[in-house]
């Protein structure tokens, strides 16, 4: 690759020497014969450079793609390996910006950045030799003219990076205003504050303005520099030049072959601040992939399988923070014991730890204390594979992918099969996936069909049904859908759970009627296990969880009953007028 | 796209329409050369002079070589003959003049055209900021925000790109190529006609990259989206990623994806590989026969040293612009498929249009009425055949129904998210359609389960509504609704920031935010969609205390699957296929025995035990 670059840097000086031949022969010396050879030499010169930038352009295009790709592969699969922990702290904003613009960068530089790098430096200097020893006084001119303009590109790289960055993250805040006033639309229009909205969005949008003409006039002052100084020397090379030719230290073919040579010069030079700044820019995004190559998974595969799996689930002695807050014990001491087939429902306040608890089971975090098993082995020796296919959960905040709907539902499964596929969706209720435009074809998600909270969270629970585990989790997955729907699926449902170890995350009683026992979690330890009646009629705490009462108090003395009062007087000139409903 | 793609990705509308007809094309390209002329408009006069500018700064620079030759016919005899040295200065002089010119117009250019680029930009900005939010929920559902976001951000990137870069290459190009085919024919027409065979070659090459790398560009353009795609989506979704052990299949389809990128990368890699030693070989190809040629000429004193020089000067500048040109065909491309989307996107006429002579609304009392009215979504599908409807000011009425029942549909026409098929929705008696957009949403204020939180504090938050509201009057909206406690407890009480996407606060607590908001906002009716599902049975009875306070004195229509808020309500209305089946207080219908209302009342109260 140097080998195809450095003779490219040699044609580029032969072709001008080659013409000061012809000037200086023929023309000179009144001599005809010369003209041919030479000629045909600087076409055989042009087509070999020719060809030379074609197999480097060739070849490169491989090899750098290829590393692109290959560090692109092994960037995900890491990703992919990294655990949770990682995952909380890590937007996917940043880890895209990673695998897209910081690979380019580093391709961009290790294709062309450093590539040049070497052959511009070697080209400066081996013309500027050249050129000294064609006529000295002239190449000293060009030595000297490149020194400021090294200097200034570099100067002007450090203001531009940090005007571009400045750049950079306001085009970001204004990405922001433009993600809220689409995402919040309905807020904004209920309130009727798109005027509010957009005076933000101008404000924004005036700053970066003004951070960009700053930009502007920056580049515009170093490229206007940069084509003033190359021409400034062929001022003085001009009058030098041809005060030499006039006084014979020089050739007329030397005058032209220097001013070429000195303009083939501009380029190189020039473009050394840029490629510096490539390189730094490599560098740093290579630092930024590296941090991430760094990251070892915290979570480590053990190496046991359960042969015959039952699905006994038990929690000893477990405390639970998460990394980022190890001072903040989520959870405490919780001890558990869910024989194979039985379902527990976990019932606490918003914050108890209901769902770090039972993201525990399939290990998206570990314990920071005592211990989980299944069928009597510590959850960290399970090959971490063998447990996942054990462990099956279903969020409360179902993520689908923009793929077809059967590729969401068969996500823990799939090779499974068209009729275990329908069965799934039968539990979950899910029947709506049919009349969809494409039936299981459809593809939902962000970029497909968007779907009701109701509808997502019936899909997620059909996929961890059909993954046919021994342990099934359930995360207060039936949060969004209607009352009557909730009953079909609990129907549904408690034939599944009568087979499979079940752990709920319940809010409401008829969700805990799916469970043979009821744990209460009250500030991250279990306080109470017993069935829903006992917890009921024992436990005020439970009590006040669970049990809404059928009829609204009638507590007079109730601080908020007073300005019901009011408010139920004000419409009570009104009950019911209804013209045309019931014609 | 390969089959296997096809499979995991499934079938979406956008797949379908995704082919062009010849007539829509035409339209759309009509479409966006009116939106550019328009973007244009106001800098008519300013790109006449920049034209100038830019004339006289490539007049400057091309006139160096020219200046080279004189300095070495007219500059060199008069030395050697008597060491006169002031033709030569002359000349000198006169590149200097040309250098320092070529400078300023140089920087005026790049000055005048970015500030130029940058305020188009901005009204560009603006414009589109301003219609999505003139345009209705309706459109949004449709659009979905992410189209939203992209169109606001990546097109209108791409637009800036071929102001930026396009302009100025693409008239320095056009300018070089001109100026120098002109100046190498005065300089010597035979040599000059000799320099210029090599048009055609350069026209062919330069058609067929134009061609070629528009069909790669796009190509790469839709693989590297689809990376894109499956990676934010692997990683927003890697706990079911995790807990499903999807990574294999992920990793599969992953370097399948990142594959296809590749191999179009490749391509395009390729084309320039061909392309820029093929303007290099016709180049030099030319720089030797105008040597060949040239000597020749020169042995026969025809052409002088001078011009020979001025010739290899000149070919050096005509074969560098044809990158620039070829480049700013892929920025040109970008930018004009990202006009065709925004100018689609400004064209869209809002479905739920303000009026243009607004009825006042002074004191709104909270009356609504719904009067014969019948909405469809998609036509042929009614939700509501014809509805009539009074809920009186101050009344609060609960709404009940299976999924699909209409419940959604009236809370969305009575807040003018959506405007009736036939029939009106009127407040105070006025219709919905002849209120100003502001005086309608201070008066109608819906809390949904999307109780989206902006950036900023959770005091910004809570003032959204009622942005002149003092410090005290938000602490006292919190306070009534029971958020006052753990808003305190935060780690700078009501200066915390509320990030993006929560995590801060649980849903239940930014619900009672958004309620909070709403409570300040103060409208006279208040709609709540589904507002408490997300809640927990302790935060639920929170809000449902609270509801008392933020319902009095104001006209109420509330969804909920949970009966404990209906039962609170002073009128339940019982939906079936947008028909209201039953109608009355809820001891009323409870008491009726037989009613559907009736029935759910029991089957709750069965739940409960």
């Amino acid at each position: 690759m140097f080998a195809v670059s450095l003779a490219g840097v040699g044609l580029t000086i032969a072709i001008p020497l080659v013409t000061r031949a012809i000037i200086d022969g023929p023309i000179t010396r009144h001599e005809l014969a010369p003209v041919l050879p030479l000629g045909l030499l600087a076409l055989a010169l042009g087509v070999l450079e020719a060809v030379l930038i074609f197999v480097r352009r060739w070849v490169q295009s491989n090899a750098v793609l290829g590393l692109e790709t290959d560090l692109r592969r092994d960037l995900y699969e890491r990703l992919q390996a990294l655990p949770m922990s990682f995952h909380s702290r890590w937007q996917s904003g940043q880890l895209l910006s990673r695998v897209t613009t910081d690979l380019s960068a580093i391709r961009r530089f290790s294709g062309f950045g450093l590539l040049f790098l070497v052959v511009n430096i070697l080209q400066v200097v081996v013309v500027t030799i050249v050129l000294l020893t064609m006529y000295w006084p002239l190449g000293l001119v060009v030595a000297a003219t490149a020194a400021p303009i090294v200097w200034l590109s570099m100067r002007f790289e450090k203001a531009y990076v940090v005007v571009s960055r400045r750049v950079q993250d306001q085009q970001g805040d204004l990405a922001t205003q433009a993600e809220e006033g689409a995402v919040g639309i309905r807020v904004i229009k209920s309130f009727g504050r798109s005027d509010h909205m957009a005076r933000r969005y101008d404000e924004a949008a005036l700053e970066l303005r003004a951070t960009s003409l700053d930009k502007v006039r920056l580049s515009a002052k170093f490229w206007t520099f940069l084509e003033v100084i190359p021409n400034l020397a062929v001022v003085v090379v001009l009058l030098l030049g041809a005060i030499g030719v006039g006084r014979g230290a020089l050739t007329p073919g030397e005058l032209v072959a220097f001013i070429t040579l000195l303009l083939s010069l501009v380029w190189p030079v020039s473009s050394l601040g840029v490629i510096l700044a490539m390189a730094q820019e490599a560098m740093t995004a290579a630092a930024r992939v590296l941090e991430i190559f760094d990251t070892e998974p915290d979570i480590v595969a053990g190496d046991q399988r359960v042969r015959s799996p039952r699905g006994h689930l038990r929690f000893e002695h477990v405390h639970f923070a998460f990394p980022d807050d190890p001072d903040q014990p989520v959870l405490r001491d919780v001890n558990l014991d869910v024989a194979p087939g039985q379902t527990l429902a976990l019932v606490g306040a918003t914050g108890s730890g209901k769902t770090a608890l039972t993201a525990l089971v399939p290990r998206l975090f570990d314990v920071t204390g005592g211990r989980v098993t299944i069928d009597g082995v510590d959850v960290r020796d399970l090959d971490l594979a063998v447990l996942r296919s054990l462990v099956a959960t279903a969020f409360e905040e179902p993520t689908l992918f923009s793929m077809s709907a059967r590729e969401n539902v068969t996500l823990g499964r799939s090779d499974a099969d068209e009729d275990d596929v329908l069965a799934a969706l039968e539990i979950a209720q899910a029947g709506f996936v049919h009349d969809l435009p494409w039936g299981l074809d459809t593809r939902i998600g962000e970029q497909g069909l968007s779907l009701s909270g109701g509808q997502r969270q019936r899909l997620a629970l059909a996929r961890a049904v059909l993954a046919q585990p021994a342990v099934l989790v359930l995360d207060d997955t039936l949060s969004a859908l209607d009352v009557h729907t909730e009953k079909l699926v609990e129907e549904a449902l408690s034939n599944v759970l009568s087979e499979t170890t079940g752990l709920v995350v319940a809010h409401r009683a008829s969700t805990v009627l799916l469970a043979d026992r009821v744990a209460l979690l009250e500030h991250g330890t279990i306080t109470h296990v017993g069935t829903h009646r006992e917890l009921l009629e024992t436990v005020p705490a439970y009590r006040d969880l669970l049990a809404a009462d059928p009829v609204p108090p009638a507590d007079p003395d109730a601080p908020t009953a007073a300005p019901r009062a009011a408010g139920r007087t004000a419409g009570a000139s009104g009950a019911p007028t209804n013209e045309g409903a019931r014609a | 796209m390969s089959t296997s793609t096809q499979q995991w990705r499934g079938v979406a509308s956008d797949d379908i329409e995704g082919e062009l007809t010849a007539e829509t094309s035409t339209r759309l390209a009509g479409r966006s050369r009116r939106l550019l002329r328009e973007l244009l408009r106001p800098w008519r006069r300013a790109l006449w002079w920049l034209m100038v500018v830019v004339v006289v700064e490539n007049a400057a620079r091309l006139s160096i070589p020219y200046l080279v030759k004189e300095g070495i016919d007219t500059g060199i005899p008069p030395i050697r003959a008597s060491g006169d040295l002031e033709p030569l200065l002359l000349v000198v002089g006169l590149v200097l003049v040309a250098t320092v010119t070529q400078a300023i117009a140089r920087n005026l250019f790049l000055v005048r055209s970015g500030v130029m680029g940058q305020d188009i930009l901005l009204s560009i900005r603006r414009r589109v900021f301003r219609h999505f939010q003139v345009l209705s929920p309706a459109f949004h559902d449709r659009y979905t925000s992410g189209r939203v976001i992209s169109r606001q951000t990546s097109d209108v990137d791409a637009i800036y790109e071929m102001l930026e870069s396009g302009f100025d290459g693409l008239v320095t190009a056009a300018l070089t190529l001109v100026g120098t085919s002109v100046l190498l024919l005065v300089l010597d027409v035979k040599l000059g006609v000799v320099a210029l065979l090599c048009g055609p070659a350069l026209v062919l090459l330069t058609n067929w990259f134009r061609k070629e790398s528009a069909r790669s560009y796009r190509a790469t353009r839709e693989k590297v989206a689809l990376v894109i795609v499956h990676f934010v989506e692997s990683m927003n979704g890697i706990r079911a990623v995790q807990a499903f052990r999807r990574e294999p299949r992920n990793q599969a389809i992953f370097d399948d994806v990142n594959d296809e990128y590749r191999r179009a990368n490749l391509v395009a890699f390729r084309l320039v590989a061909w392309f820029m030693p093929g303007i290099r070989l016709i180049g030099n190809v030319t720089i030797a026969a105008v040597l060949l040629y040239g000597g020749y000429l020169a042995y026969h004193g025809e052409v002088t040293v001078g011009v020979l020089a001025a010739f290899l000067l000149y070919l050096r500048q005509f074969f560098e612009p044809m990158m620039e040109i070829s480049q700013f065909y892929n920025t040109f491309q970008s930018a004009s498929a990202a006009l065709e989307k925004l100018s689609g996107v400004l064209e869209e006429v809002p479905d739920v249009p303000a009026p243009t002579d607004p009825v006042p609304l002074l004191d709104p009392r909270g009356e609504v009425r719904f009067d014969a009215v019948r909405f469809a979504y998609v036509e042929g599908s009614v939700v509501l055949p014809g509805l009539d409807l009074t809920v009186p000011a101050g009344q609060t009425v609960a709404l009940v129904g299976t999924t699909g029942a209409g419940k959604t549909t009236i809370a969305k026409l009575a807040t003018r998210f959506y405007d009736p098929t036939d029939g009106a929705v009127l407040l105070d008696g006025i219709d919905l359609r002849s209120l100003a957009p502001e005086d309608l949403h201070r008066a109608v204020v819906m809390v949904t389960q999307e109780n989206y939180l902006f950036s900023g504090t959770i005091a910004d938050n809570i003032r959204f509504g009622r942005p002149d509201a003092s410090d005290e009057q938000v602490e006292a909206a919190a306070r009534s609704l029971g958020a006052h406690e753990f808003i305190e407890a935060l780690p700078q009480g009501y200066a915390t920031p509320v990030s993006n996407r929560g995590g801060l606060l649980s849903a239940g607590q930014r619900q009672l935010v958004a309620f909070a908001r709403a409570f300040l906002a103060d409208p006279a009716v208040l709609i709540l969609d589904e507002a408490t599902s997300s809640l927990d049975i302790p935060s639920e009875r929170l809000v449902q205390q609270a509801l008392g306070t933020i319902l009095a004195g104001r006209t109420a229509v509330v969804i909920a699957h949970r009966l404990s808020t209906v039962e609170n309500a002073d009128r339940v209305l019982v939906l079936e296929h947008g028909r209201i089946v039953e109608d009355g207080t809820p001891s009323d219908l409870v008491a009726s025995g037989d009613g559907r209302y009736s029935d759910l009342h029991q089957a709750w109260v069965d739940s409960l035990a």
